[in-house]
């Protein structure tokens, strides 16, 4: 987790955090995916990894899973692909515990500290049996467990979450699966109170940023904004995938100020 | 090892809750909810009147002589096919819409395989003028296409699940993401004793009442309690006074569609291993990389990858056999027993019946069978497939 850690501290307000779907579009774009956002900005890459029964994504991330597991994608060729991304790069893997269990726990582990992994967001796994069941595991490879937090929330819960947090929050900008598109318009309030939590790490946002200006106001009310179905979506039918990457990146760091 | 759940929803290895931070208060509220409002008298008092006079319970426990004589063996029928809407899943809805009531929800979710759950919800919203929506894979649209009807005749709105198999996994995905989007108003009557604790301990529970009232009906032990097992409502609610009882052997049938070996089946004891689906730890139908599996069963309400924890756990300890029954076996079971009762029963019922083929019966054996559901809503299938 070395290199999150490195640049949430370097870097504390303005992050940028791209999701992409490992497998997606084409079996093998993983390593080109990686390296060509980082290029453009991204200060750290979210991989998702591709579960037949995504039950908090909404149909774009749904789509690119099934795509991905179709051409092949397995959690072992995942961590094949990560060898040949750049290791300066922060990663964090995302996805559903049932494929990680699948795999052995242990040997997921390793194979994540061994690739360069510095967190992991499984959004099924609640924080109970991460404390019972994965916390030391997860720290004696030194992989950083990125918690959820929403808007429904409790006080009381979101400072136990900071609690057990080792680089930053994830929170959603509206209790929804991913890519609803809303905006953030409904979110407003929420994004202004960010700021006044009591809490120690660092918060990212994800969920409805899809234009410019919706991680402008981001950026304005927390570190840094995190990326998913939007891009998706921009990669599909793209011939050139690391072209495209980096002119997704442009177009969304591209932004008039926000009044 | 206990058969029973403990604190922190778990049958042993299987069960707990792994939901999204986004359901936590939800889930939360429910669980710390459930037991004070189903145990007060006030909620008793409404869900008996309800279970007597709309429901029509106590359901009968019918002799059935002529599959008596047949299998040389004394052989009951848990009548639940005779509930309000045809089948065992009216108990739980009932039991779901006061609770849901009692929580201020005004919009009430839910997943459909057959059917008979998406109707027993849509009654129970319509008893209650609650708004409904009812999740159902588009195959099952397509098969059991009189229970969309019923759905739609009582007011509620049936959504296609497009994804995946579209059956009932699917569906029971989609209902899930809906209460994902729809966090503080909604509540999600599961259909089955899956999905996150406390539901399968909720509906498991509400259940119940089949074995409360077989003890009460049969003079004695029975030496056999039979139930087909999609999740496994009906059967957890068949055995659930029974499981202390250890001289009464439980057996629960899944469906082999085309056969254990063929990549076409839905019977998860068989073939499942040990993983995490709809939020629950139990035994799934899935690959080696941990990708679930598409079931087959002719029969949609047992079309499903998966199986309720507490029955995962019944199976590692012995306590419950779970066996299978192929789609022709249960197709067989349902023209014999509309010629043998005149009961024509559904084909998830009909995978229990199958099963009495299979067995060395002796005629001091006495057998109930949970009639989990009349079969009206197969036709299409009972045509397609039989000779009438
Ligand atoms: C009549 C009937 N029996 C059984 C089932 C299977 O469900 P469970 O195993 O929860 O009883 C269904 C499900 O749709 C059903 O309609």
């Amino acid at each position: 987790m070395k290199k999150l850690k490195e640049i949430l501290i370097s870097k504390p307000n303005g992050l940028l955090n791209i999701y992409c779907t490992a497998g997606y579009p084409n079996l093998n774009d993983l390593p080109t995916i990686v390296n060509s956002l980082h290029e453009a900005g991204a200060d750290m890459i979210e991989i998702g990894m591709p579960y037949s029964d995504p039950i908090a994504d909404g149909p774009t991330i749904q789509e690119s899973n099934g795509v991905a597991l179709g051409n092949g994608i397995s959690i072992e060729k995942i961590f094949e692909q990560l060898e040949l991304c750049k290791p300066k790069i922060p990663k964090i893997l995302m996805g559903y515990i049932n494929p990680v269990m699948q795999f052995g726990l242990e040997k997921f582990c390793s194979r994540c500290e061994e690739t360069g992994i510095d967190g992991l967001i499984l959004p099924d796994l609640p924080i109970e049996i991460y404390e019972s069941k994965y916390k030391a595991l997860f720290e004696k490879h030194r992989l950083s467990n990125i918690f959820l937090i929403t808007p429904q929330t409790a006080l009381e819960r979101i400072q136990k979450i900071d609690n057990l947090s080792s680089t930053f929050i994830y929170a959603v900008s509206s209790a929804s699966t991913t890519g609803k598109g809303n905006g953030l318009a409904a979110a407003n309030d929420y994004l202004e109170g960010l700021k006044s939590l009591p809490i120690d790490h660092p918060i990212l946002v994800g969920f409805n940023i899809s234009k410019p200006e919706d991680l402008a106001l981001v950026h304005k009310h927390a570190n840094g904004g995190i990326i998913g179905s939007a891009f998706i979506k921009y990669l599909k039918d793209k011939p050139e995938v690391g072209q495209a990457s980096k002119d997704f990146v442009d177009y969304i760091t591209n932004s008039a100020p926000v009044s | 090892m206990s058969l029973k759940i403990d604190e922190q929803g778990f049958y042993g290895e299987f069960g707990g809750a792994y939901i999204p931070e986004m359901l936590y208060p939800n889930v939360e509220e429910l669980k710390e909810s459930y037991l004070k409002i189903i145990h007060s008298d006030e909620f008793q008092k409404e869900f008996q009147a309800l279970l007597k006079d709309y429901v029509g319970r106590p359901t009968p426990l019918y002799l059935a002589e002529r599959l008596s004589e047949h299998y040389s063996a004394e052989i009951w029928l848990k009548r639940e096919d005779l509930c309000h809407t045809g089948a065992h899943k009216v108990n739980n809805t009932i039991g779901q819409i006061l609770l849901a009531e009692r929580l201020g929800k005004k919009r009430i979710i839910a997943e459909t395989g057959a059917g008979q759950h998406g109707v027993a919800t849509a009654t129970a919203c319509a008893l209650k003028g609650l708004e409904c929506i009812v999740y159902m894979g588009e195959k099952d649209i397509a098969r059991q296409a009189p229970n969309v009807s019923r759905m739609r005749m009582l007011g509620a709105e049936v959504r296609p699940a497009m994804s995946g198999s579209r059956t009932l996994k699917d569906a029971t995905n989609e209902a899930i993401r809906d209460w994902i989007n729809n966090p503080t108003d909604t509540h999600y009557i599961i259909g089955s004793v899956v999905g996150p604790h406390p539901y399968p301990d909720l509906v498991a529970r509400l259940q119940a009442v089949i074995s409360e009232e077989i003890k009460a009906q049969l003079d004695g032990n029975p030496t056999h309690i039979m139930a087909c097992v999609g999740g496994g409502s009906n059967a957890i609610g068949a055995f659930y006074h029974f499981l202390d009882d250890e001289d009464v052997e439980l057996i629960g049938l899944e469906a082999a569609g085309h056969g254990i070996n063929t990549d076409k089946s839905a019977a998860t004891m068989a073939l499942g291993t040990p993983g995490v689906l709809h939020a629950s730890m139990t035994l799934v139908m899935q690959t080696l990389d941990g990708q679930v599996t598409e079931p087959h069963s002719v029969s949609a309400g047992l079309d499903y990858p998966g199986v309720g924890p507490w029955h995962a756990h019944l199976h590692k300890e012995g306590r419950v056999r779970y066996e299978s029954v192929t789609d022709q076996e249960a197709l067989d079971a349902v023209l014999l027993l509309s010629r043998k009762e005149g009961i024509i029963p559904a084909l998830e019922t009909a995978h229990a019946f199958a099963h009495l083929e299979k067995m060395d019966l002796k005629p001091t054996d006495r057998i109930v069978i949970n009639l989990s559901g009349r079969g009206d809503k197969d036709l299409s299938t009972y045509i397609e497939f039989l000779d009438v």
